[in-house]
């Protein structure tokens, strides 16, 4: 933890920030191979959004999951295993993830060291009428990271720190948790939901194809 | 050869390394031999949907993988099947040790398994129950090649037939 020491542990020591911005900062910091899994939800309308290309087009290695819940860390940790080349994000949601805590404990038992786990904690299930998550009550999800194992799992503490986690997330061995707090804002945009289109891009995007 | 020897050798035959599952008493050999075999890569998950989620991600990559469960395992998955497995044409490998039936002592397994049939024929995914030694390696084989080529989800249903299942014991 010593290597995370300026970052804050704690979820009530993160700035509120802006789940679009937040997004949009990790997608510039990204060169054009590494694998990105949005949750479902706000979380991948905004990866979408985050991922248009300025030409037209839109960013090619990105999942969109249109239902399964809580399963983003277990697919991009299925990426990270088949590809252990290639850095793999997955976009998760605090609702989400809290339905499967235990993949942060498999993912550190399997010790991936080309997996960032980024979760985007507004404390609520947005999408569904703003119902307040277990995180919104209390539970800190980078505090529950540690002690599933995974070391380097902090929160980010505005913007600035965020890049600086990332960045490291995309130079240094993982696998690494960033927690996001972010406010209530709406989506940019909406994800188009044509799963056969987004798993052919995805995988043209990854090489298999 | 034993049906977990025959599972072992066809997964090795069609490169699926990955294994991940959820432990069963009557699927402990066939773990046992892929952990002892370097060319896969075997781990225990969670969950079932977690283990699902694995495979599809595995494949999207360019890897082949299977996920081992047992029957009330199984019961957990229809959400992520209909939602991630079929929907997203992922071939997703699943090989569930039957339980609930030929001589079940517990009844929540005997209520649990009667689920799994309709709900794997309310989504359309091939399955095939495994009853006979000298029909396994035909059945792996030729699903294995068909769920890579039609990119559809397949289910073996290893039955206690096979595998003589779990017995009760006092």
């Amino acid at each position: 933890m010593s290597a995370l020491s300026n970052h804050p542990v704690s979820r009530d020591q993160a700035k509120v920030m802006n789940r679009f911005e937040v997004t949009r900062r990790l997608i510039g910091l990204l060169r054009h191979d590494e694998a990105v899994v949005g949750g479902i939800g706000y979380t991948n309308f905004d990866l979408w959004a985050a991922s248009a290309l300025p030409g037209g087009g839109r960013r090619g290695p990105n999942f969109y999951m249109l239902g399964s819940m809580g399963l983003a860390v277990p697919i991009a940790l299925g990426v990270a295993l088949a590809q252990p080349g290639r850095r793999v994000f997955a976009l998760e949601g605090d609702g989400s993830i809290l339905m499967q805590l235990g993949s942060l404990a498999t993912v550190a038992a399997r010790g991936v060291r080309n997996l960032c786990i980024v979760i985007m904690d507004n404390g609520a299930y947005q999408i569904t009428g703003g119902q307040e998550t277990a995180a919104g009550q209390g539970a800190d999800i980078a505090g529950i990271a540690r002690a599933s194992g995974l070391r380097q799992s902090a929160w980010a503490a505005d913007e600035d720190a965020f890049a600086e986690l990332a960045g490291r997330a995309l130079t240094e061995d993982g696998p690494w948790l960033i927690g996001c707090r972010i406010d209530g804002g709406k989506p940019v945009d909406t994800t188009e939901r044509d799963p056969a289109r987004i798993r052919d891009q995805f995988m043209r995007g990854l090489g298999v194809r | 050869m034993a049906w977990h020897e025959i599972v072992r050798d066809v997964l090795k035959r069609h490169t699926v390394n990955l294994v991940t599952y959820v432990p069963d008493n009557v699927l402990r050999p066939l773990i046992d031999g892929v952990e002892a075999d370097a060319f896969f890569t075997a781990f225990a998950c969670t969950r079932e949907e977690e283990a699902l989620g694995i495979v599809a991600g595995a494949w999207m990559g360019g890897r082949r993988g299977i996920l081992l469960m047992q029957t009330s395992g199984f019961a957990t998955l229809p959400n992520a099947i209909a939602s991630l497995a079929v929907p997203f044409q992922i071939p997703v490998v699943m090989m569930v040790s039957e339980r609930g039936t030929l001589g079940e002592f517990n009844i929540g397994q005997s209520l649990v398994a009667r689920t799994m049939r309709p709900v794997l024929d309310a989504l359309a995914v091939e399955h095939h129950t495994m009853t006979r030694l000298d029909e396994a390696e035909f059945i792996l084989d030729r699903s294995l090649v068909q769920a890579y080529a039609t990119m559809a989800p397949v289910c073996f249903i290893l039955s206690p037939l096979l595998t003589g299942g779990k017995v009760f014991a006092k």
